[in-house]
Parts: C-alpha cells; sequence; structure tokens
C-alpha cells in the first residue's frame, strides 16, 4: 500500500512548560505503525514552507502524541493550532531504536526526552535519566515514573540533582548494559566515549535542518562512518559507534 | 479525449511532468507515495564521475515561499548508479534522464560516454550548480564556456542531450543560443539562484557552506520570464523548472515556452506533487477545452 501525507486531528493540547506544547491528535494509521524512535514530518500552517520534524512522544490506539518547544516561526505556528483544528502530518518516518533484551539506561537532555517514553514502555524497568535546565522546563516526570526508576538533573541544581544527567550516569554504569539516548550533542558526544570505555552499545537518536523527510533531497545529513547518512531514512537513531562528531 | 504526450527529442513522454534532478534522489523513496509509472519522467540526483561526499551540514534553510540548500552533490558516482540505482529504477515505464556534473570538461565527456552506453533515455548536463567549488556553474555563466563545453559532451553523448542552465548569469539568450549552437538537443531552466540566509542571533549563515541555491515558489516569476527569453532565442525544446507547485504553476511554464515542466522542491512539502501536477494540467485543459497539451508551450500572448 502507498504511503500518504494523513490529515489528523488536534483531540487534546497542553501547554506543558513555557514555549513546550503536548499535542494529541487522532492519527490511527501514524499511531498504529509507529515505534520508538521515529519521527513524524508536520505542516504547521500557511506561513511556513517546509514541514517540520517532530519526534514520536507516545501513541496510545488511534492517539499519536507528540511534544515540540517553540524555537522558530514553524513551531510557532504550530502551536497556534486549537483543538479540533486538522494538522498535515506525514509518518512516521526513519528507523527508530533497536529494543534490546538488556539493562537499558534511558538518557535523555531538554527537548530530547520526548521520544524516549513510547521507549521507556517497552524496557523492562529501564533506569531514566532526564536532564533539564531548571526546574520550570522539568516536564514528563510522572509519565516516565510509571515505566521505571527516574534520575532528574538540573544545571542549576533547582530541581533533581545538581549538573548533568552524564554524571549521574557514570555512577551508576555498572548497571548498564544498554543506552538509549537523545539531547544536545555534547551529551551524546560524551555518552558515546562512555559507551566505548565500558564496551557497551548506545544508540543515540540525531537531528538536523530537514528538508523532504523521506530521504530524497539529502539535507539533513550526519557524517558517520560510511560518510554523510541521511538522518531522516537511516536515522533519527544511529549506533553511537558509527557517528562521528565534529568540532 | 485529451493528449497528454510529448514528444521531447524524439522520446516519447506520457505527459509533460519530470521529477527535478536533486529533489528525488533515485526515485524509490518517492515511489512508496505514488505509483512512478504516471510520470513523464524521472530526472535524478545529479552524478560526478567519482563519488562525492557532499558539503557539511546544515546544508538547507528556509526561506519566505522557498528554501536555500548547499547539498554539494551528493552521489555515489556513476558506476555505482548504473550497477545499483538504474536497474531498479528501469522497471518502471518512464523515462530516465541522468544528470551530471564535473570538475572538469573531460569528466563530463567521460561520463556522456558511459551513459550513453547505459539504459537511461536522456543525458542533462548540470552546468549550473552553485554549491560546488570547481566546475559546475562555473561552466555555465559563460557563454564561450558553455559552447565550449556543449561542442565537447556531444561528440561522446550518443542520447539526446539536455543542457542545464544557471539563473545566475546577465544574459540567458546569450547563454541558450550557445547550447544550441553548440549540439544541445534541448535546455532545462532554471536551476537555483545564489542566496544566502544569516541567524541574526549567532551571526552565523545558517548554511555550512555560507550561501546556497534557492528554490520554491519565490523563484517562479524569475523562472518563468527566463523560460520565456530562453525560448525567444532558441528552437529546441525547453523543461521549465523553477517552484512549481500544481498544475496552473506547470501551465504558465508550457505558456512561457516549455515542452516538459520539471516539478522539484515542492515534493519536500507534498510528497504526491509530481502526480498533483500532472491531475492539474489535466484540469485546466478540460476547464478550457483543451485537446493536447503541445498546444500550451509557447502560448503566451505576449504585449
Amino acid at each position: 500500500m502507498l504511503k500518504k501525507a494523513h490529515i489528523t486531528k488536534l483531540i487534546k493540547k497542553e501547554e506543558i512548560a513555557k514555549d513546550t506544547f503536548d499535542f494529541y491528535v487522532e492519527a490511527p494509521q501514524i499511531a498504529k505503525a509507529a515505534s520508538p524512535g521515529q519521527f513524524i514530518h508536520v505542516k504547521c500552517g500557511d506561513g511556513t514552507f517546509l514541514r517540520r520534524p517532530i519526534s514520536i512522544c507516545d501513541t496510545e490506539g488511534d492517539i499519536l502524541r507528540f511534544i515540540f518547544q517553540i524555537r522558530g516561526k514553524g513551531t510557532a505556528e504550530l502551536a497556534q493550532k486549537e483543538v479540533g483544528d486538522y494538522i498535515d502530518i506525514l509518518g512516521p518516518l526513519g528507523q527508530g531504536f533497536k529494543i534490546k533484551d538488556k539493562k537499558a539506561f534511558l538518557v535523555g537532555g531538554g527537548i530530547g526526552i520526548y521520544p524516549l517514553l513510547m521507549l521507556a514502555k517497552k524496557l523492562k524497568d529501564p533506569k531514566i535519566f532526564l536532564g533539564f535546565r531548571t526546574k520550570d522546563l522539568v516536564t514528563l516526570e510522572e509519565d516516565f515514573k510509571k515505566w521505571g526508576q527516574v534520575i532528574i538533573s538540573t544545571d542549576d541544581g533547582s530541581y533533581g540533582r545538581k549538573g548533568f544527567s552524564i554524571d549521574a550516569v557514570k555512577e551508576m554504569i555498572d548497571e548498564c548494559e544498554i543506552i538509549y539516548a537523545c539531547g544536545p550533542i555534547p551529551m551524546l558526544k560524551a555518552l558515546k566515549n562512555l559507551a566505548e570505555d565500558r564496551g557497551i552499545e548506545c544508540q543515540i537518536s540525531l537531528e538536523q535542518r530537514m528538508g523532504c523527510g523521506v530521504g530524497a533531497c539529502l539535507s539533513c545529513v550526519c557524517k558517520t562512518v560510511r560518510g554523510y547518512d541521511k538522518i531522516c531514512q537511516r536515522g533519527p537513531v544511529f549506533d553511537s559507534s558509527e557517528v562521528i562528531f565534529d568540532d | 479525449m485529451t493528449n497528454l504526450s510529448v514528444n521531447f527529442c524524439g522520446v516519447n513522454f506520457k505527459n509533460p511532468v519530470v521529477s527535478v534532478s536533486g529533489t528525488f534522489n533515485f526515485g524509490l523513496e518517492y515511489g512508496m507515495y505514488f505509483d512512478l509509472n504516471q510520470l513523464g519522467g524521472i530526472t535524478v540526483k545529479g552524478l560526478t564521475l567519482k563519488p562525492r561526499l557532499g558539503n557539511p551540514p546544515p546544508r538547507i534553510a528556509e526561506t519566505p515561499c522557498g528554501i536555500l540548500n548547499s547539498i554539494g552533490l551528493q552521489n555515489p558516482g556513476v558506476e555505482a548508479f548504473l550497477k545499483n540505482e538504474l536497474p531498479m529504477i528501469r522497471k518502471y515505464n518512464t523515462n530516465i534522464i541522468a544528470n551530471i556534473a564535473g570538475n572538469t570538461i573531460e569528466e563530463y565527456c567521460e561520463m556522456a560516454k558511459i551513459l550513453s552506453e547505459s539504459g537511461v533515455d536522456l543525458i542533462e548536463m548540470n552546468i549550473s550548480c552553485p554549491n560546488v567549488k570547481e566546475g559546475g556553474v562555473h561552466f555555465g555563466t559563460d557563454p564561450k564556456m558553455v559552447a565550449k563545453i556543449t561542442s565537447k559532451v556531444k561528440k561522446y553523448c550518443k542520447k539526446p542531450l539536455i543542457v542545464k542552465l544557471s539563473p545566475n548569469v546577465s544574459d540567458i539568450k546569450a547563454i541558450a543560443k550557445a547550447a544550441e549552437e553548440n549540439g544541445a538537443d534541448a535546455l532545462s531552466l532554471i536551476n537555483t539562484i545564489l542566496g544566502m540566509r544569516i541567524d541574526i542571533n549567532t551571526k552565523r549563515p545558517i548554511l555550512r557552506n555560507n550561501v546556497g541555491g534557492l528554490s520554491g515558489p519565490a523563484i517562479k516569476p524569475v523562472a518563468v520570464r527566463m523560460v520565456y527569453e530562453a525560448k525567444q532565442s532558441v528552437s529546441i525544446p525547453i523543461i521549465g523548472m523553477g517552484g512549481i507547485m500544481c498544475g496552473d504553476d506547470a501551465v504558465e511554464f508550457m505558456l512561457a515556452g516549455a515542452t516538459l515542466v520539471g516539478v522539484g522542491t515542492a515534493s519536500f512539502i507534498n510528497p504526491t506533487a509530481c502526480v498533483d501536477v500532472i491531475d492539474g494540467i489535466k484540469k485546466y485543459m478540460e476547464k478550457h477545452n483543451i485537446n493536447d497539451v503541445n498546444s500550451l508551450t509557447g502560448g503566451v500572448i505576449a504585449y
């Protein structure tokens, strides 16, 4: 069967932190096909030209949940949508996390925590490390607590541990057999190095300015051992050992 | 009964719509969204003699009604194309246009020679890529250079040779004429217009390459004008492209003088843009009681 763009209906919307929106849309085909770590490509409105890639946070029956922060014109336009409005969505797209039966650490930083929720549900007692800049930005703590032990860090120490998630991860690394991560590049780079030192598997989700979202335009690439790989098609989740971080 | 079929350089196209090089990879990605057999033709990703890594990211930036890109011709090379990609798309009943780019005239000639022995239907010579340091647009901005490269490549090219022109020139007519007089069987235009965007917070260009090529509806009026001007100065057929989003846009290009039309950036927003454009052309023809799509070409009633 041919794929297509889906016209979905926004049925629930909540601003869960400043400029951070939690959207639930009716999207049966996307919700049923989605796996953790995949993304959707969203037409935000008439004011922006390209679609915007947003990671899938969760699915339940026919409902697709995604969370985004206002970062520019497109996301600002999307945030204007109200319950009952329709949203044109392409997806699910890309290759998500490869789930292994191992003792898992989930590591998320900032808006990078959102694609980890659906993954947490599929794993057995994962340790979940969530990092935020400050207390006001802490989101989804209760959602994650249903699926594993949650360790929150804030950069300024206003909530949970003070510092970066990576410090907490390092303290408990003996209990870890696999890392799944999404977040800022310095965090992913540190996790890649840590995983290589310890000889454990590490899957990381990457982002880049994207065009088509389906592998046709070659815009959203990252450097890997093979050259430049398309994040939208070969990723967004990569084995950290194949990703090359330049400075 | 509406006729959508077009004879272009002796090759039959079932309709005038082709995908634009660099927006369609080698076809299979969009083959997941519609039946590629519906297309007049597929212009594949620009090929170079050897595999090419492309530019570092970010490679794309949004603009009002368009995008800037600086992919830098990332491709597996002509041999890998023939071995791995062509057999896959050749299965479809549509024309395959190979797009070639080189650092030197010799490289263009070599590729034309190799591809002439292959199963592709036409060859599009890209002398208008703004995103590579050597070659590319360097060959396409001076009529003397266009004349030289066209005449040399033509000697090796046994398939219809389409020369893809750059809009980053002061006189498109002179360039078009130089291509025609030196053996081009057809022209395609326009390639992207060189542009730039700067992030005012970081004071950094958004593209890692600093500058890139502008495409999308933002460039459509420029493209229509250039197709119109080129058509005035040559008698070879033209593939018109630049910001086509729907059937009406395609009709505009045909009226300006295009025989075929290319759908490019539109696919990024609407994966079925190519077939939607075909439907749109059909609807326009029905609405205006036009039986033959060929009658549109050059049909503008200019003042």
